[in-house]
């Protein structure tokens, strides 16, 4: 699947600034932003639900139209499900919307949905609703599939479940599409990343090679430093909070301990995504 | 089972669950059916209503003088007069210009009016007019059920796809192979089914209670209704081409039935209310169709005599989802 300089306007507000991804048959491409990045604006796109204002979205060197529909699955951020049905009929509904769907056990089987099939849609807890819309997104057999943030929200443990579910359907082969917040998903689960922020791709590359391309070495944080006018490596000062990274420890641990500053809660650690988002959109993740 | 039956099935289970509105669609009209029928049965402050054509005043009646009757003047279409003695909604009419009386024998007051004026008429003749009593609650049905229908259409279908357009139903929709035009007819079929059984079993229901007067046939009863349903729920549709909000849709729809129950004749008639409100009630659906089924139902018309309510509502319904179409958006 590839987009082409992507854009799309809502009245004066840019919310996808000319993007271009190429993914892959068969990874799994996270496409990663703080929120308002324009990462579901560009999803939605892709899906062909929203319309470009500028720019091209080809699968399989072809524009999109309506026959991608049936080759596509797709969870979205928010969904309200048809009330007063049960998950098994809600599965069987969007069967029936599909030329050739997958069988109701198949989905139970990969998506673990055998303990609420009676269940009715008002009743799921989040980590049950976003199983049974994963199950929605794959009753086509989908050769790109669309997760639009799909763990958001859910607890430790849901999130671990899910991802198991999504490594199940990665070994079917299946094109994936992911956004998300969280890093550690996106570590685990994709074999190329982009990061996204106001509009813009900053970055695209597999987990490894953006970090070694952007961190030598290890990173040392200093809580409370309390003082700008130092020069040591690649300090970076946020408020109180000293930031260095450095392909020389050594060194970097004697200039500060000769620099008289409080090394009070000093950590030092393997630099990850985490720290590379930080480093590239100035903010937070999850802020 | 295909797109089409499979979002049929979906939508009516999603209506017979939810007892609330299911038991609502059902109470409602019973409810209303049954208190007007109470409401409106009490007794007359007249004892008698007699009406008088022609030129009174040559010849005194006492008859005219009772305190107990009330006198209406008639000018215009003798029929149209009689035709209300043959309803029981007037007891006589005297004819003076041509020297004649009219009563219905099967009302209790004939023959104690044909008696009072015994000595006085006696130089009138006597014409006879039969046909049972029509009551208000006879009257009233068509226009409790056709209420009904037209609530149970335009917020079944219009304000439910706007629901759907703004908690994202119709997105996850959007993103599946099924048309637009598949989505929407099958919504429509689903609700057509549902408000058909649900105005059989209230008529039905009320029926065996009230035993409506039913001088036509039911099968143009039933097909006035299905027409009527139809008209009613492409109507809605126009609401549910575009709008987003449920608040806005729910007031565009309120603002619309609420003249459209009042003025349509509903609860009582338009005969001589202003000419414009009885021009501006035949531009809304609900008026042709209380208009057919009291014809049919009271009138015994067959399907000559209300071809114009048929006609109007089928133009109605193609003009509706003309517009419908043209509008609707998924987003």
């Amino acid at each position: 699947m590839r987009i082409e300089n992507l854009e799309k306007n809502f009245g004066n507000v840019q919310a996808v600034d000319g993007i271009s991804i190429a993914i892959p048959e068969g990874i799994c491409f996270g496409l990663l932003g703080p929120n308002g990045a324009g990462k579901t604006t560009t999803i939605e796109m892709m899906e062909g639900i929203l319309t470009p204002t500028a720019g091209e979205v080809y699968f399989r060197e072809k524009k999109i139209d309506n026959y991608f529909k049936k080759k596509v699955g797709i969870q979205f951020q928010n969904t309200a499900l048809p009330e007063f049905i049960t998950v098994k009929e809600t599965l069987e509904l969007f069967r029936s919307l599909y030329p050739k769907p997958r069988s109701i056990d198949e989905i139970v089987e990969i998506c673990s949905l055998s303990d609420i099939l009676d269940r009715d849609n008002r009743k799921l807890s989040g980590g049950q609703r976003q199983r049974m819309l994963l199950g929605l997104a794959i009753i086509p057999r989908p050769e790109m599939l669309f997760l639009d943030e799909p763990t958001t929200g859910l607890d430790p443990q849901a999130r671990r479940n899910f991802w198991e579910l999504i490594e199940k359907i990665k070994a079917e082969k299946t094109t994936i599409l992911l956004t998300t917040h969280y890093m550690d998903e996106a570590e685990i689960l994709c074999d190329k990343i982009g990061i996204m922020d106001h509009g813009k791709l900053l970055e695209i590359d597999s987990p490894e090679n953006l970090l070694a391309n952007h961190f030598n070495g290890a990173l040392v944080r200093l809580p409370h430093a309390g003082r700008s006018d130092l020069e040591i490596g690649d300090g970076i000062l946020r408020g109180d909070h000293l930031e260095i990274t450095t392909d020389n420890l050594d060194r970097t641990m004697r200039e500060l301990l000769g620099s008289g500053l409080n090394l009070e809660g000093l950590s030092i650690k393997k630099p990850n995504l985490e720290d590379l988002f930080l480093k590239l959109t100035g903010t937070l993740l999850r802020s | 089972m295909n797109q089409f039956t499979a979002i049929v099935r979906a939508r009516t289970m999603e209506f017979i669950r939810d007892r609330g509105t299911l038991f609502w669609n059902l109470l409602f009209p019973v409810v209303l059916v049954v208190g007007f029928s109470f409401a409106f049965s009490g007794e007359n402050d007249y004892l008698f209503k007699i009406g008088v054509m022609g030129d009174t005043s040559g010849s005194p009646v006492s008859l005219l003088e009772l305190e107990s009757a009330e006198i209406i003047e008639y000018s215009g279409n003798r029929d149209d007069v009689i035709e209300k003695i043959r309803r029981h909604q007037l007891d006589m009419l005297i004819d003076f210009d041509a020297a004649l009386y009219f009563l219905n024998d099967e009302s209790p007051s004939a023959e104690v009016l044909r008696l009072l004026g015994s000595g006085e008429l006696s130089g009138f003749s006597e014409q006879a007019v039969s046909g049972s009593s029509i009551r208000y609650v006879d009257w009233v049905v068509p226009g409790i059920i056709g209420m009904n229908m037209l609530f149970s259409c335009m917020f079944g279908v219009g304000f439910v796809i706007v629901r759907y357009r703004k908690n994202g139903v119709l997105k996850r929709i959007k993103a599946t192979p099924v048309s637009p035009f598949v989505f929407i007819t099958a919504q429509m079929a689903s609700r057509f089914i549902i408000v058909l059984l649900t105005s059989i079993a209230v008529f039905t229901g009320t029926n065996l209670f009230f035993h409506f007067a039913m001088n036509g046939s039911y099968l143009l009863l039933l097909l006035v209704t299905a027409l009527a349903i139809l008209t009613m729920i492409s109507f809605g549709l126009i609401f549910a081409a575009r709008l987003k909000s449920e608040e806005l849709t729910s007031g565009l729809m309120n603002l619309l039935t609420f003249p459209m129950i009042i003025f349509s004749g509903v609860f009582f008639s338009l005969e001589g209310t202003p000419a414009f409100m009885q021009t501006a009630s035949k531009f809304f659906p609900l008026t042709h169709f209380i208009e057919a089924a009291r014809a049919v139902m009271i009138d015994g018309a067959g399907v000559i005599q209300i071809m114009p309510n048929i006609l109007v509502m089928v133009g109605m319904t193609a003009a509706f989802l003309v517009i419908a179409s043209a509008l609707f958006r998924w987003e």
